[in-house]
């Protein structure tokens, strides 16, 4: 696993948007180690759809930036025999909802090579994909997948919510020896936040106190984490103190964290974008009640997509992901307030 | 007919061709005796595919194998005794015992693995050949498939990446003439395997897989097309396996004379034929045949005799998942 977390400087530090965070990861691990590459979907010339990897063609050539055809399954196991080739190869797929055309690639090749080879194969290979709702862009490219690969063993999942934690989990999950989803949000590209000058790094499976409170846990990430954290402001204003609790990486989940908090506040709200069925948040929730229930005031809430395909229609979109209301009227039932 | 090669390389081959089709006979006898237990999908009958096409390549090349793996890893090189050890599901076995028949690997030998899943050794193939355009080093990429592989979609996928990139990749088509057991002419019109490889700007040729030098001499000239950077190039082997899809499929769909004919064309009798001729006593062929026996009990013996991993152990390997 990766190195100490570092936490961010506020004189060395400048605001940048997401993408920019993750763009100077790719670029200072390419600089750092000749073994890593990227393959994607129009991420040379083009920079990505997201405009991740602008400016990584001209630094880095046609040798380490490689555009694909639509061939996720191909090239993703060729990012998998790569990695166990002695690369780290970064493949991007353009959406979340793309990585199911290499399930087979994902699932049962790179998460479980090194378990069927006695520990001896390695896969250090990046999956950088991104997921979400919030542009109209219907069922097949607006889903929250991350319940999915956080259900095979293998797989390291992690879901950025900011520019500081996207730049260091991507530069640590480039770093690891273990395949990683990396899972961005298209939501939060051009959100932008403090990022340090200086290197660092964000360990997996230590999460964030993204905001301290006393009287409610909401555990929340990616793209609910923003969302959250204007419930809480809100909240605060009614005299509801919430403790806003990023785990940043899925898998390994930081749980060390999230029972700290919830053993302090006896109250929980978990909050995710994906469908409620068979989701994250579920099995966070069962975590917690195994672990504390003695704790719990009340029963464990959860706050999920509904249980259907993202429509189109802008409304529609709206009323299937979960909202700051939906968020705050969660906690007002968690902490039995009016 | 002499082959023009020099008996210790034909020696070479046929103690390849040999140690796979004994290896396969042993393991069926330790499979009906309870001690092999799942799927064990046997290599007899397609071992000169294996041998000659290994014999090709230099020790740094990689490899990607198929649920029918056994002869790969042997042709590899592979030590027999981590063989069976895997085989019986022993710590001392090449995957400890976690992996099984359909999942050795042996990367630092340049095996990237078996395969559980029909096709997926395409793209990692596909892969480990990007790697090593990319480092610039000369090494080669050989895929093995089946008949049953080229029709999943990872197939024109790959053989398309492979083409656009001009990459140091032999797809090598072990054509059995079934995909489980549904013959290849009832699962495409153009059972001419080799003929879709012409579509993707790919050389492509057709060989008599159960002839080991023909595959040789093939696998041999693909290779040196590839350190050439005029790669990938398809090879498709034509063979019958000698019995059913694995070791409790008695094959009843396979028409006996077709068997028959095949195993006219044994591949291990064929490569023994060629030994002989090449001058080499038949006492000699049996004194590599007997050691080739005596390796084999031993292997038998040592796997018979290595622990299992402990459930505790398990979990402290698992810790990280």
């Amino acid at each position: 696993m990766a190195q100490a977390v570092s936490t961010p400087s506020p004189t060395a530090a400048r605001t940048i948007l997401y993408r920019e965070a993750l763009n100077e990861a790719l670029r200072e691990e390419m600089q750092r180690d000749a073994s890593v590459f990227l393959m994607g979907e129009g991420i040379a010339e083009r920079g990505g759809s997201y405009k991740v990897t602008v400016g990584l063609l001209s630094e880095f050539g046609q040798s380490r930036v490689i555009d694909t055809p639509i061939s996720e399954a191909s090239f993703v196991g060729a990012g998998v025999g790569a990695a166990i080739a002695g690369m780290r190869p970064v493949v991007e797929i353009l959406f979340v909802d793309f990585t199911l055309l290499a399930m087979d690639q994902i699932c049962n090749q790179a998460a479980k090579f090194k378990f069927m080879t006695g520990g001896k194969g390695r896969v250090p290979l990046v999956i950088r994909t991104q997921g979400g709702a919030g542009n109209g862009l219907a069922a097949q490219h607006s889903q929250s997948l991350e319940a999915l690969f956080y259900h095979i063993p293998g797989l390291r999942v992690a879901v950025p919510s900011d520019p500081y934690d996207a730049k260091g989990l991507l530069k640590t999950a480039i770093r690891l020896d273990d395949p990683v989803v990396f899972i961005e949000h298209k939501s939060l590209y051009m959100t932008s936040g403090a990022v340090p000058r200086d290197e660092y790094l964000v360990e997996f499976g230590k999460g964030r106190i993204r905001r301290a409170g006393r009287h409610a846990t909401v555990i929340a990430w990616s793209n609910m984490i923003p969302r959250c954290l204007t419930a809480a402001d809100r909240l605060a204003g009614e005299g509801i103190e919430v403790e806003v609790v990023d785990p940043r990486t899925l898998v390994p989940l930081d749980l060390e964290l999230v029972l700290g908090s919830v053993r302090k506040t006896e109250h929980v709200v978990i909050v995710q974008e994906a469908v409620r069925r068979g989701g994250v948040a579920s099995d966070i929730a069962s975590r917690i009640q195994a672990e504390a229930f003695d704790f719990l005031d009340s029963p464990i809430e959860i706050v999920a997509g509904l249980d259907t395909p993202v429509p189109f229609n802008l409304n529609l979109e709206k009323a299937c992901v979960p909202q700051e209301e939906d968020v705050i009227r969660a906690v007002k039932r968690a902490v039995y307030a009016k | 007919m002499l082959s023009g090669h020099p008996s210790g390389f034909l020696a070479g081959l046929y103690r390849t061709l040999y140690t796979i089709r004994h290896f396969e006979t042993e393991c069926i006898k330790l499979y009906r005796d309870g001690f092999i237990r799942g799927y064990f999908h046997p290599y007899l009958g397609e071992e000169a595919i294996a041998a000659g096409a290994c014999a090709a390549l230099r020790r740094t090349d990689f490899i990607t194998s198929t649920h029918r793996g056994h002869g790969h890893c042997i042709a590899r090189g592979a030590d027999l005794r981590s063989m069976v050890a895997e085989l019986l599901g022993r710590s001392t076995g090449y995957c400890q015992g976690l992996g099984g028949s359909m999942h050795i690997a042996d990367v630092a030998a340049g095996n990237l693995g078996a395969n559980g899943i029909v096709g997926a050794g395409l793209p990692i193939g596909v892969g480990s050949a990007l790697a090593s355009k990319l480092r610039g080093d000369d090494r080669v990429t050989v895929v093995f498939l089946s008949d049953g592989a080229v029709n999943n979609g990872v197939f024109c996928e790959s053989l398309n990446l492979a083409a656009t990139w001009s990459l140091p990749l032999v797809l090598l088509i072990e054509n059995n003439q079934y995909a489980v057991s549904t013959p290849v002419e009832q699962a495409t019109r153009e059972p001419e395997l080799y003929r879709r490889g012409g579509a993707f700007g790919v050389s492509s040729h057709q060989i008599d897989g159960n002839d080991v030098l023909a595959v040789y001499e093939k696998v041999k000239e693909a290779c040196g097309a590839c350190r050439e950077a005029a790669g990938p190039v398809l090879v498709e082997a034509k063979t019958y396996r000698h019995g059913g899809h694995h070791v409790n499929d008695p094959g009843a769909y396979m028409p006996k004379d077709r068997l028959d004919y095949y195993k006219s064309r044994d591949p291990v009798e064929r490569g023994r034929r060629i030994l002989l001729q090449s001058g080499v006593p038949e006492e000699d062929i049996r004194l590599l045949e007997s050691q080739i026996e005596r390796t084999m009990e031993e292997a038998i013996e040592f796997a018979k005799g290595s622990p299992e991993m402990s459930t505790e152990e398990f979990v402290k390997f698992v810790e990280a998942y």
